[in-house]
């Protein structure tokens, strides 16, 4: 198992007031989001927990392009990967991010 | 005196010797080892039916238990490498050289024993060329097929998977051959005649029925909504941009999403009638709602696919089939039309590199190729206009009278960036290389050459070669649309957002697409048990898609 975390500074709070969301399941090749309004407006943390080692360089790029797209200024978000591909990750974060607005 | 009948001789007295263990044509399955021995000679070239589908497995495992002492050194022409005995016989040394095309369920154990030296290999074909040396250099001397029937002559009912048969039993019976088939059961009559009798010397009736593997069934359950977003792209950005009516498409999950997205997110487009109403295509059991919606005008068969046969029987306005009701399917003539009628190859591979050369060859498995290298070309034979052809072939410019400038074939590659355990389908250089070094190949065992690629569909994007005028614009444009993969995290930013503005690349939000729309509600059926209702009950999927 290999820990991640990474902290951005956003534009913008992300939009609408829900405190928490969770997206996904955890099944082979998919994962599971968490998503908590519980930071400053302007500060998003994403944690990773992931079982395949060596991929941080992927996992900061994925987690960069949702950051710079979805602007989650006030979420910590955790993600329990369960081996997900990348694309499957930014779809759950644009999902996940999606649900806390609604 | 030349003597202009050795061969004939020959072949003559091979039929004398399998006599002594026939009744007539008629063989008993306990026998088979005897035919064998008795029929075959060092050095033959065999073709053992082991197509995509139907296996000729009864004579398979009789071939393997030959005695090696007296069965020796042959050289295997096949299209398939399916079962483990057809590489059993490799092991034995029984046979010795190689020719084939298809080798998905062997293709991990194909490549030790490709890598230990035990098989010489000559080339990974695609079928059509496989078959076009069955006539020229690769004939063989003894075909060993499958059929589901036959009568005393020897006349033979194949069934609805009739595949590779016909192509086999010509090269092989009119050139002085042995042509020796299994069939489930001996009849007093067949059904229809598939191979008449004169060409068929002895009949096997076999213990148990012929192996048929369900290749192309695709469980709508285990759809992404990744493949969703690819497969709503590949229809909005592509099929409805060329009006795509001719088309051909792949084994993979991809191409089953769009299958079943024809009657929901296609319908809603407007497209019914305007795209993909006629195809080279294998029973797809994904296309059931697309036929029962009225999409469908007709589909002609490589080979026919397990549970499909009742369905089939009951819709003879949309396939070809016999007088007796049933499938007639034909891999040479499908891969043909596939080839020559069809505007579209649409199909997934294992590694593409950056000029877009692709293969399923990968360290440690050899899969083949199977029909995506033919269908998935260009063909330089083909002399009919169509608008979509004509457009692909607008796009990819070219200079002079346009009356005098060939169209374009679309051969589009659908894949996600990333594999299962997350192996990257984007890569610098193709394994493929790297077996050719290792093995002495003089031609490394690419899928589809980068020059006949049209189009990369991933989830990141469309990218448009057609449109790529030099060597960078091609690879930025790969590099593009290979999402979080080292070629994708490798590209040059500035060149990508030049391509995006200059149509090379389109991401879903430049086709009208929101990714999170991308959803299984999309899907016509959304598991097996869907297809069945679609099909009113006439799909018998086989019991291991069946979980209700």
């Amino acid at each position: 198992m290999e820990s991640l975390t990474f902290r951005h500074t956003t534009k913008t709070p992300l939009a609408g007031a829900k405190p928490l969301a969770i997206t996904g399941v955890v099944a082979s090749g998919n994962l599971e989001v968490l998503l908590e309004r519980v930071l400053p407006p302007n500060a998003c943390e994403v944690a990773v927990e992931t079982p395949i080692g060596g991929y941080g360089d992927v996992w900061e790029a994925v987690v960069a392009d949702f950051v710079a797209r979805a602007q989650p200024g006030g979420l910590r978000i955790s993600i329990n990967d369960g081996g997900a591909r990348p694309d499957t990750v930014s779809l759950r974060l644009l999902q996940g991010a999606r649900l806390m607005e609604g | 005196m030349a003597n202009w009948r050795s061969e004939r001789t020959a072949r003559d007295a091979r039929i004398e010797a399998g006599r002594a263990h026939a009744e007539g044509k008629v063989v008993p399955a306990a026998s088979v080892v005897d035919l064998l021995e008795a029929v075959l000679k060092p050095g033959d070239r065999v073709c053992l039916e082991g197509d995509n589908q139907k296996q000729a497995d009864c004579l398979a495992r009789g071939l393997a238990a030959c005695d090696p002492a007296k069965v020796l050194d042959l050289h295997m022409v096949q299209s398939g490498i399916v079962l483990p005995e057809h590489l059993d016989v490799f092991e034995t040394g029984i046979a010795k050289r190689l020719d084939y095309s298809y080798s998905g369920p062997q293709g991990g154990r194909i490549a030790k024993m490709l890598y230990g030296g035990q098989i010489e290999l000559g080339a990974v074909h695609t079928y059509l060329e496989l078959f076009a040396r069955y006539f020229v250099d690769l004939t063989p001397h003894v075909a060993l097929i499958a059929g589901v029937s036959a009568d005393r002559d020897g006349n033979l009912y194949t069934g609805p998977n009739t595949e590779d048969t016909p192509t086999v039993v010509e090269a092989t019976a009119f050139k002085n051959g042995v042509v020796i088939a299994q069939v489930n059961e001996l009849v007093e009559r067949v059904p229809r005649v598939d191979i008449p009798g004169d060409r068929v010397d002895f009949v096997v009736e076999a213990d148990k029925p012929f192996y048929v593997e369900p290749l192309f069934t695709r469980d709508p359950a285990a759809m992404t909504e990744t493949q969703i977003l690819m497969a709503m792209m590949a229809i909005k950005g592509i099929y409805a941009e060329y009006a795509i009516r001719r088309l051909n498409h792949g084994i993979g999950f991809g191409t089953a999403a769009i299958e079943l997205l024809l009657p929901t997110y296609g319908e809603r487009l407007g497209l019914k009638g305007q795209i993909a109403t006629h195809w080279a295509l294998n029973p797809h059991p994904t296309l059931i709602p697309a036929i029962e919606s009225g999409w469908v005008k007709q589909v002609h068969c490589f080979g026919s696919e397990v549970g499909m046969d009742r369905y089939i029987r009951e819709r003879p306005d949309i396939f070809f089939t016999g007088a007796d009701g049933s499938l007639r399917s034909n891999r040479a003539f499908c891969q043909t039309a596939g080839l020559y009628a069809c505007d579209l190859f649409i199909g997934s591979t294992l590694q593409i590199d950056l000029m877009g050369n692709s293969s399923t060859v990968t360290t440690n498995r050899v899969a083949g190729f199977g029909g995506a290298p033919n269908m998935g070309s260009d063909p330089h034979g083909r002399r009919h206009p169509s608008d979509t052809w004509m457009k692909a072939g607008r796009e990819a410019g070219g200079t002079g009278d346009p009356a005098l400038r060939r169209g374009r074939k679309l051969v589009v590659q659908l894949v996600e960036t990333f594999g299962d355990k997350l192996v990257p389908t984007f890569v610098e250089k193709l394994d493929a290389l790297e077996l050719a070094r290792k093995t002495g190949l003089e031609l490394a065992p690419v899928m589809v050459y980068a020059d006949d690629v049209t189009h990369v569909v991933t989830e990141e994007g469309i990218a448009n070669l057609l449109l790529c005028r030099d060597a960078d614009d091609r690879e930025q444009a790969i590099r593009g649309v290979a999402g979080y993969t080292e070629v994708g995290r490798g590209r040059d930013r500035a060149k990508v957002d030049e391509l995006r503005g200059r149509g090379i690349i389109r991401r879903p939000e430049d086709l009208g697409i929101e990714p999170l729309d991308a959803d299984r509600s999309l899907l016509a059926a959304k598991s097996i048990k869907d297809l069945v209702h679609w099909s009113g009950g006439l799909y018998e999927p086989p019991a291991r898609f069946r979980n209700w």
